[in-house]
This record gives structure tokens, C-alpha cells and sequence, in this order.
């Protein structure tokens, strides 16, 4: 992979970060309202993803969708007047942390209800067999939504009918407070693609580049052999659930341990040690990341309401 | 004027769509092969393939969950539950996803589904087979309930639910695919949110829909035969509701009864009575009185079920009650 593609990587992977400290930060000062679910330490996995599709290929994702959402080209801008419910969000201030979406950069929500997206992705992928065209749907979800019936009607649906979608399993150990093998009855999850005879395999999400090509492999052969696949990632979730989360049931220990090598850290000592960039300027293109986070404070702060009219647009198309 | 059944109506409306527009296809359980299990879409696995005719497995939030997804990518998918009792197994797609997807995202995404179910009582399948719970549905904004009453207008209504790129719920009903009407010759469209006066009358209003519609028409001949003249509303569409043509008729009668095959309970009756109190009030005359099917799961004994479904004389009771 080219240097610059690289260094674009780590600039959304320090986006992501950043925009979502100072989220939750305006969250803490009553400024963000509802359920908020920060993707700090994950950030790897939707990058290296996103960094692996085509154009044409299309995200959706559950409800921890931020990072996915810049990583898809929505800007820092959009995202920041969205949690703050603003009429410049791309949903236009009523869909909230949970439902970012831009089906112009293919990026198709955004969806908070557990599971729920899952079915939506395999008719996405059948509207695009239907269509004659090759377009991937990549489908984001956790460990804790694979316990539920629609992923099961789902991933049967798409091997039926050999329908391209690359299910994504974020197995980030905890499905909310419970843990995946309180949840689930395998807690490697990929094994529940055997069930459905159905390709899978199993990478580190704390390593950006690992998860970019185990992605690019998988994509290659949904989009060459019109079949699903499930690629497990393993990571993990350095913050709360969502905000409002006590985490009683890990400990600071297991939260220290996981920060030694969670996924910038990481990403910045293997560009360094390869000298893909110096330090100076990584330095420099989080600065520049700062700023532009900045800005989008600004932005959002200064963005209008929803007008009182907006309340009843878009209930229906006509 | 061809006179033909509320089944053909249906089916003609499918195949003059999937005709007209490659866009639409038809998804469901025995759609395809077996030919529909209520027979609507016979032939067509044979005329559009596979491809256009999906047999689905058993699975509705697959079928409904996929309809969805298709609709946003730009397709017009049409699909089928076999019966309205199994919208519960799906209900988060119908109520809690399709409906919300447009208004939730700001006007980005859009869902051009119609999901067509049959529902309606009187067929001894017992209690979890024999529902009317159409206005279950129609309580969610964002989703649109369409219920013909007659061949004509479930082929017209059915044209324009494919035709609209918003969520349709379609529901049929089950003991009314045999009844036959009039319906014009060559194209037509019916529009969804206009109810409509299927019977000319001057002293009692019925408001009504679907089943109920076949019900009145036969109360209101026998009370024709009384020197009773009732007026007929059929609603088309639970939502959005047309109070219109209900309103211009209350107004001329000053009496209502409104009939509807589910339960009373927060039921159309509840709704559209309601509506007519607060727009028509000065033009009451007598309490506006609801006749709906008893509160009760319904039994599988033939007898003990039709005891519990609103029926002719229910009706023809009720408008002489308000002509007291």
C-alpha cells in the first residue's frame, strides 16, 4: 500500500478519535442529547474496511457509526452539527448519533435497532443482484447482534441466494455489559458461519493493515464468486458502552492493559519503524486533525436549529 | 366494464406493473412455484422467472427486512406475507424500520415497498391465524394501510401503492377473493387517501372499509327494503385517513355507525367517531355507534366463530338503533 494511503488512514483513525473526545466532552456539557456510542479503539476496523472497498461498494452499520461515517468521506462538519441535532447533520438534526447517513458516499446508516440492519444489508445486496451489477454491501455489526434471529434469517438469505454481502462481525468481547461468553454459545464467532456453510475468517482489529487486506481478500471474493463471506474482527472498546455506562462488569486493569496496544498507538509505531513517515509528520497531521475538529465545533455551535416546520417534512415522500 | 373477481383484480394489478415497470418484483413464501397460496400470483413464476417471482424461505423478517433494502438500492419490490398474522414475526421491519428510514435520515433514503398481506376472520384457523389487525398498523406515521373493499378499487389502489415510493401495507381479506365487481377496462389508478361513497343514502351514514363494506352493502339492502336509506363511506385507506366524504355525510344524515371486522377496542370506530365529534358536532343527532367483532381470540368452531365476527344483522341493529 502507497505511503499516502497510509498516512489518510491514520489521519481518519486520529479523526475519529478526536472528533469523538470532544463529542463527548459537548456530550458531558448537556450540548449532545440521547444515546451516544463512542468508537474509540475501534477505529482500526471501520478504517482498514472502508479503506478496502470500491466506490461503489456499500456501509451500513449499527449505531456505534461515527467513525464509519468519516471514514466514508461524511465530513467532520456534518458529523458534529448532527450530534448536536443541528439543521446542517446530513439527516438534517433528527436521526442523532445513531442514524448518520450519505447514500451519496454509499454510506446507508447508521441503524439502532441490535440485528435489525442485518436483513436490510442481504435486500441491499439483492437489489443490487437484481440491478446485474458486482456492488459489495458491507454489513458492520457487533458480537451481541449475532445472537439474535435476524442474523441468522439474514446470512441464510444471502447464501441462498448468493448475494454479495461481507458481514462483518466487530467482536469487541462485550454486548453491552455482557460478555460474549455469557451471550453466545461460541465466542469465536466466525463459527457460527459454518452453520451457513458460508466462508469465513478471523483478524486482529487492533491492526489497521491486517484488517485492510483480511477485507480486501474477503471483498475479492464476494464480489468474484457471488457469495457471502463473514469476516470476524477482534477489538476492543476503550470507553463505555455508551455514556452512560458504569462498567461494572470489566475492570480498570483489563481497560489499562487493552490501551497498551489499542489501534493508533499501534498504527503510528509500525509507520515510524517502517519509516512510512517520521514523527514530525504524524505530528503535523494530527495538529491539522485538531483543527479541522476545531472547526467543527465551531461550525456545529454556530449551525441553525431545525426550522419548527421541519418537524413535518419527510414523513413521506409524497 | 369487465366484471371479475378481487383475486384477478389483484393479480391483473401485479402483472400490468411488473409489465410496465422492470423495477418491480414480487418476494414471499409460495409465490413463486406454488403459485401464491391464495392463487394471486398463479402463473406468474412461468411468465417472469425466478428472478422477478422470489420464493423466499419461511422467514418474514428476511422477506421484509430484504423488501426494505432492495427498496432503498431502487428497486420496487412487492412483498407478500401469507397471512397478516405473520407481520408479527417482521413487525419491526413494518412499523419500526420502514416507516422511520425516510424521516429518520433526513429525506436521503427512501422505501418504495408495498407489502401486500391477507388477513380476515371466518375460516377456522383459529385464533392465531384469523386476525383483523389492520389498525395496528395504521397507528405508525410513515407508513401508509390500504384496504379495498371491491375489485375495482384494490386493482386501482394496488397500482398506485407500487407506484409510490413510500411503504405501503396492502391488506386483503381472505373470505372476500371470490366476490366480483365491475372494474373499468384498460389503465387506471385509484388514490390512496381518498375514501369514497360506494352507496347513496340520506337517513344513516355507515362508515366502513374492507369486509365490512361487503357487510353493509347487504344490511343496508335489507334496511332499503325498511325505508331506510344508508349512506355508505368506504375509507380505502386507514392512513392517511380521508374524513371528507365522512364529514359531508354526517352532515346530511346527523347519524353514524361505523363498522370494522377487527376489535372495538381503539379500534377505526374509536378513531373516525372521535373525528366526527370534533369536526361535525353540532350535526349529532344520536351517539354514533360501532359494530366490530367481540373481544375475544377467535375460536376455531365454526358457530362460536361466527358468533364472535360482527355480522349483517349486528349492523342492521345498530342503524336502527341510531334511527331511534
Amino acid at each position: 500500500m502507497n505511503k499516502e494511503k497510509q498516512l489518510q488512514m491514520y489521519r481518519e483513525m486520529v479523526l475519529i478519535r478526536r472528533l469523538e473526545k470532544r463529542g463527548a466532552e459537548l456530550y458531558q456539557a448537556g450540548k449532545i442529547g440521547g444515546f451516544m456510542h463512542l468508537y474509540i479503539g475501534q477505529e482500526a476496523v471501520s478504517t482498514g474496511l472502508v479503506a478496502a472497498r470500491e466506490s461503489r461498494d456499500r456501509v451500513i452499520t449499527a449505531y456505534r457509526d461515527h467513525g464509519v461515517a468519516l471514514n466514508c468521506g461524511i465530513s467532520a462538519n456534518e458529523v458534529m452539527a448532527e450530534l448536536l441535532g443541528k439543521a446542517t447533520g446530513m439527516s438534517k438534526g433528527k436521526g442523532g448519533s445513531m442514524h448518520m447517513a450519505d447514500p451519496d458516499k454509499n454510506m446507508w446508516g447508521g441503524h439502532a435497532i441490535v440485528g435489525g440492519h442485518l436483513p436490510i444489508a442481504s435486500g441491499m445486496a439483492l437489489g443490487d443482484q437484481y440491478a446485474g451489477n458486482d456492488n459489495v454491501t458491507i454489513c458492520m455489526f457487533g458480537e451481541g447482534a449475532t445472537n439474535i434471529g435476524y442474523f441468522h434469517e439474514a446470512l441464510n438469505l444471502a447464501k441462498i441466494w448468493g448475494l454479495r454481502v461481507l458481514w462483518v462481525c466487530e467482536n469487541n468481547g462485550y454486548g453491552m455489559g455482557t460478555a460474549v461468553e455469557r451471550a453466545s454459545a461460541v465466542s469465536e464467532i466466525r463459527q457460527k458461519a459454518e452453520g451457513y456453510g458460508m466462508k469465513n475468517s478471523r483478524v486482529n482489529g487492533r491492526d489497521v493493515l491486517k484488517v485492510h487486506d483480511a477485507a480486501k481478500e474477503a471483498l475479492d471474493y464476494v464480489r468474484t464468486k457471488s457469495e457471502p463471506y463473514l469476516l470476524e474482527v477482534e477489538t476492543y472498546r476503550l470507553r463505555g458502552h455508551s455514556m452512560g455506562d458504569p462498567e461494572r462488569y470489566r475492570t480498570q486493569d483489563e481497560v489499562l492493559s487493552r490501551k497498551e496496544n489499542e489501534p493508533i498507538r499501534t498504527f503510528r509505531k509500525q509507520l515510524l519503524a517502517k519509516k512510512t513517515a517520521t514523527a514530525k509528520k504524524l505530528d503535523e497531521i494530527e495538529a491539522k486533525v485538531d483543527i479541522e475538529v476545531q472547526k467543527s465545533v465551531e461550525f456545529a455551535e454556530s449551525s441553525p436549529e431545525p426550522a419548527p416546520e421541519a418537524l413535518w417534512e419527510n414523513v413521506y415522500v409524497e | 366494464m369487465a366484471r371479475i373477481t378481487m383475486r384477478e383484480a389483484i393479480s391483473q394489478a401485479l402483472m400490468e406493473e411488473m409489465d410496465r415497470d422492470p423495477s418491480v418484483f414480487i418476494m414471499g413464501e409460495e409465490v413463486g412455484v406454488w403459485g401464491g397460496t391464495y392463487a394471486v400470483t398463479k402463473g406468474f413464476y412461468d411468465k417472469y422467472g425466478p428472478k422477478r417471482v422470489k420464493d423466499t424461505p419461511i422467514a418474514e423478517n428476511a422477506i421484509i427486512g430484504g423488501a426494505i433494502g432492495a427498496a432503498m438500492v431502487g428497486q420496487r419490490p412487492i412483498a407478500e406475507l401469507m397471512t397478516i398474522n405473520f407481520a408479527f414475526s417482521a413487525m419491526d421491519y413494518i412499523v419500526n424500520q420502514a416507516p422511520k428510514l425516510h424521516y429518520m435520515f433526513g429525506g436521503q433514503i427512501k422505501v418504495p415497498m408495498v407489502i401486500r398481506a391477507v388477513g380476515g376472520g371466518g375460516r377456522q384457523l383459529g385464533a392465531t391465524h384469523s386476525q383483523t389487525p389492520d389498525v395496528v398498523f395504521a397507528h405508525f406515521p410513515g407508513l401508509k394501510v390500504v384496504s379495498p373493499g371491491t375489485p375495482e378499487d384494490a386493482k386501482g389502489l394496488l397500482k398506485s401503492a407500487i407506484r409510490s415510493d413510500d411503504p405501503i401495507m396492502f391488506i386483503e381479506n381472505a373470505t372476500m377473493y371470490q366476490i366480483r365487481g365491475e372494474v373499468p377496462e384498460g389503465e387506471y389508478t385509484t388514490p390512496i387517501g381518498v375514501s369514497k361513497v360506494q352507496r347513496s343514502g340520506t337517513d344513516v351514514t355507515i362508515v366502513t372499509y374492507a369486509k365490512g363494506l361487503e357487510l353493509s352493502m347487504k344490511a343496508a339492502d335489507q334496511l332499503a327494503k325498511e325505508g331506510i336509506q344508508v349512506e355508505i363511506v368506504d375509507l380505502r385507506s386507514l392512513r392517511p385517513l380521508d374524513m371528507g366524504p365522512v364529514l359531508a355525510s354526517f352532515k346530511k344524515t346527523n347519524r353514524a355507525v361505523i363498522v370494522e371486522e377487527g376489535w372495538k377496542s381503539y379500534g377505526i370506530g374509536a378513531e373516525v367517531s372521535s373525528r366526527i365529534y370534533k369536526e361535525a358536532f353540532d350535526y349529532v343527532d344520536a351517539p354514533i355507534l360501532r359494530v366490530a367483532q367481540k373481544e375475544v381470540p377467535l375460536p376455531y368452531n365454526h358457530t362460536l366463530e361466527q358468533s364472535a365476527l360482527a355480522q349483517v344483522p349486528d349492523i342492521v341493529a345498530a342503524v336502527k338503533e341510531v334511527m331511534k
